[in-house]
């Protein structure tokens, strides 16, 4: 060979003119193994930007969705691509490294190939190696990083706290954080975080006065550039999670004050400024072209694993857009050049975290080591053993949380149950062992209690109904960014197209249509409601698998769907 | 960042320990003087916007880009939706808060007098999902904008 791959790399690298990642990204696609991680530096101001780890602090798999379906002006637009749509999209080879990182393609073989992603050992290595190239680079957290394992909510987060600081996040905001509770929150934050990470968030206010509860943004100087990294909260906070936990702060989108934001911060000096954001990505887009100086929104929420950003243009400027995955799986890193006061040049990757060819970081390792060593055997246990690929991610039901609907109705003895259409969550590969760890990755909330309603028929439409539009209304800024609700034991039609109210038609159970005015028995666990009372539901799917002992291969019930054939939100 | 509020709220706190608030007594003074208006049955029980214009004497109300309806989009709390309207349009008299589909329509109205920014803040009980409607009106007519605000059941997120 003429060149070394490693020159081969930084050549296109380097050709690659103009703002346009895709030329980097496909380099990246073709390269492998030791080279995977060559990441020439570009630039003056480097961000590095994680989001939604969800507390996964040792390595996992996780399969992308083979549904996240889009309607109107966003259907086959990003985020809202999958399987082959995806890969053509982004033009990356199928069957590489790459493709199996970003889709979920012949995912339980490409998992047993190319290994675990993930783990804060891991990504510590890569941070460092990426700081190294980048004196003064600011590491991003958009959140959701205190909830989705065990040991993070049986510690009340203090793992994720403690990994944070050791892999040196300068500045964070949050969604999940809250449901720890305001006290908790603010104890982190004038506690371990006070000057070491600011937690931003411009649009959470006190529910009195409307008085600012965090800094809005900070500035940073990073080579001498002044950056300001504003927060943007998960804006439906106490509406998605229970409202309880926050009982005295207001939320919402606020972009009028999120302009101000920007005004300020550009007339205090800033260069560059950066909307750190838990939004989702359709909301991030609308957003960007609303307000006008932000020159990117980094964001999370909606767990998108995006390879190149989204660039909005608006009244003055544009705006890139960002999303960067989940579980830790991937760090996105945006390098700028400021020259002048103003972003001149960028290149932006999506970088995937493989466990198998960056080696942990002895530090971090005895970190987790050190956290996970009261709980081992407990997370450890063995509760039964899977045939089939476990996931949860996806428009509707995952082959996981069909075994907690499964689980729900024998248990309460129920002949439907729902569970709830959360992002977060592992997965497993078939003949793993479902240990009561993975089981916990599906499950560890603050508000776990599981409960038996009795719905009439009409209600159950009115959920369903109320879910699907926060789901699929036409406007992001009336969706929430989570998924549709998962439904046990009952058959249903979506049109997701259609208008709120008129988008559930032809529910059924046991064949026979469902009766508006007939009471139904409905498990189900997460709710919102305050006094909510009940088991864990882990205990509960707990106590189902010790039984079941091997869970056999069964496809996760879909409802049948209607208007969105050949969508390439859909495999 | 200190914001300015902080130093109402003292105060207001304050205010209230140490018997102070006696002294706040007299500016409040000019907003009992609304208390004197008569209230408006027909308006208030009406059951549409065009039914609450012609309840204060208007007529065909016109769509304006002038007037910035601030609301969240998904209310937190139906119960207490904050909501605040902006009239640019020149001369505007009175403000009107609608929610659409709330058995009485009209939740507030606000009267602008001359030569003040015409500029309200309130809080509605918004019973289901509905546009907020707000109504402005000036010498030369009618005028109104609207903005959707879903109440949800909530949960499932994220």
């Amino acid at each position: 060979m003429g060149m070394s791959r490693r020159e081969f790399v930084q050549l296109l690298a380097a050709a690659a003119a103009g703002p346009f990642v895709l030329h980097a990204d496909r380099a990246l696609a073709a390269a492998d193994g030791k080279d995977f991680y060559q990441l020439p530096a570009f630039g003056n101001v480097s961000l590095l930007h994680m989001t939604d780890s969800h507390a996964q602090l040792t390595p996992i798999q996780f399969r992308e969705p083979s549904v996240n379906i889009g309607l109107g002006s966003s259907r086959g637009q990003p985020p809202h691509l999958v399987g082959d749509a995806f890969l053509k999209h982004y033009r990356i080879r199928p069957g590489t490294r790459e493709a199996h990182a970003f889709s979920c393609l012949n995912f339980s073989q490409a998992a047993k190939t190319y290994g675990k992603v993930g783990g804060y050992a891991h990504l510590a290595t890569l941070v460092k190696r990426l700081r190294a190239d980048r004196p003064g680079a600011l590491l991003l957290d958009g959140g959701d990083t205190w909830q989705g394992s065990a040991t993070a909510l049986w510690s009340k987060a203090q793992d994720m706290v403690d990994a944070q600081l050791a892999l040196g996040v300068d500045v964070m905001t949050g969604h999940w954080e809250f449901t720890f509770g305001a006290a908790r929150v603010q104890e982190i934050i004038n506690g371990p975080f006070k000057g070491k990470i600011d937690f931003v968030a411009q649009n959470v206010k006190t529910n009195d006065f409307g008085d600012a509860v965090f800094a809005p943004y900070v500035i940073r100087p990073i080579n001498g550039v002044p950056v300001a990294i504003i927060g943007q909260a998960f804006p439906y906070t106490p509406i998605a999670n229970p409202r309880h936990f926050v009982p005295d702060w207001s939320f919402g989108i606020q972009d009028e004050n999120l302009q101000a934001q920007i005004d300020e911060a550009r007339g205090k000096g800033a260069q560059l400024v950066v909307l750190l954001s838990h939004n989702g990505m359709d909301v991030d887009i609308k957003l960007a072209s609303r307000v006008q100086g932000l020159d990117a929104i980094l964001g999370g929420h909606t767990h998108d694993g995006m390879p190149a950003p989204v660039i909005v243009k608006n009244r003055s400027s544009q705006t890139l857009v960002t999303n960067a995955g989940s579980n830790a799986k991937f760090l996105g890193v945006l390098d700028c050049e400021v020259k002048d006061g103003k972003l001149k040049d960028w290149r932006y990757r999506l970088v995937p975290v493989f466990a198998n060819l960056l080696p942990a970081d002895p530090d971090m390792q005895a970190l987790i080591d050190r956290h996970r060593a009261p709980y081992l055997e407990k997370l450890g246990e063995v509760l039964a053993v899977s045939e089939d690929t476990l996931y949860r991610r996806g428009n509707f039901n995952g082959s996981f949380d069909q075994l907690i609907l499964d689980a729900l109705m024998a248990e309460q003895d129920a002949p439907i149950a729902f569970s709830p259409g959360f992002r977060w969550g592992t997965s497993l590969l078939p003949g793993d062992a479902i240990t009561m760890e993975r089981l916990m990755d599906q499950t560890a909330t603050t508000y776990p209690a599981v409960t038996l309603n009795e719905f009439s028929g009409e209600q159950i439409k009115t959920i369903l109904e109320d879910v699907a539009d926060n789901l699929f209304n036409s406007d992001p800024y009336y969706q929430q960014g989570g998924d549709m609700v998962r439904v046990g034991g009952m058959d249903y039609t979506l049109e997701p197209g259609a208008a709120a109210g008129a988008r559930i038609k032809d529910m059924r159970l046991g064949g026979k249509p469902i009766d508006a005015s007939k009471k139904y028995r409905v498990a189900g666990w997460a709710s919102v409601a305050e006094n909510a009372q009940g088991e864990p539901v882990w205990e509960l799917v707990a106590r189902h698998l010790r039984e079941l002992k091997t869970v056999k291969a069964k496809a996760p019930s879909q409802p049948k769907l209607i208007g969105v054939k050949g969508n390439p939100g859909l495999v | 960042m200190t914001p300015i509020h902080v130093s109402r709220r003292k105060f207001l706190s304050a205010a209230s320990k140490f018997g102070a608030a006696l002294a706040v007594l007299p500016l409040l003074r000019p907003f009992a003087a609304f208390a004197a208006t008569e209230r408006n049955t027909a308006a208030f029980s009406a059951k549409s916007m065009s039914d609450v214009i012609k309840a204060y004497g208007g007529a065909d109300a016109k769509e304006s880009t002038e007037i910035t309806i601030t609301a969240p989009e998904i209310a937190e709390n139906g119960a207490v939706v904050p909501v605040t309207v902006e009239s640019k349009i020149a001369g505007t008299r009175t403000i009107s808060v609608l929610v659409e589909k709330n058995p009485a329509a009209l939740s507030a109205r606000f009267e602008i007098p001359e030569g003040t920014d015409a500029y309200a803040a309130t809080r509605v009980k918004v019973g289901e999902t509905s546009n907020l409607i707000a109504v402005v009106q000036t010498a030369d007519g009618t005028f109104y904008a609207q903005k959707p605000v879903k109440v949800t059941l909530g949960g499932c997120g994220g």
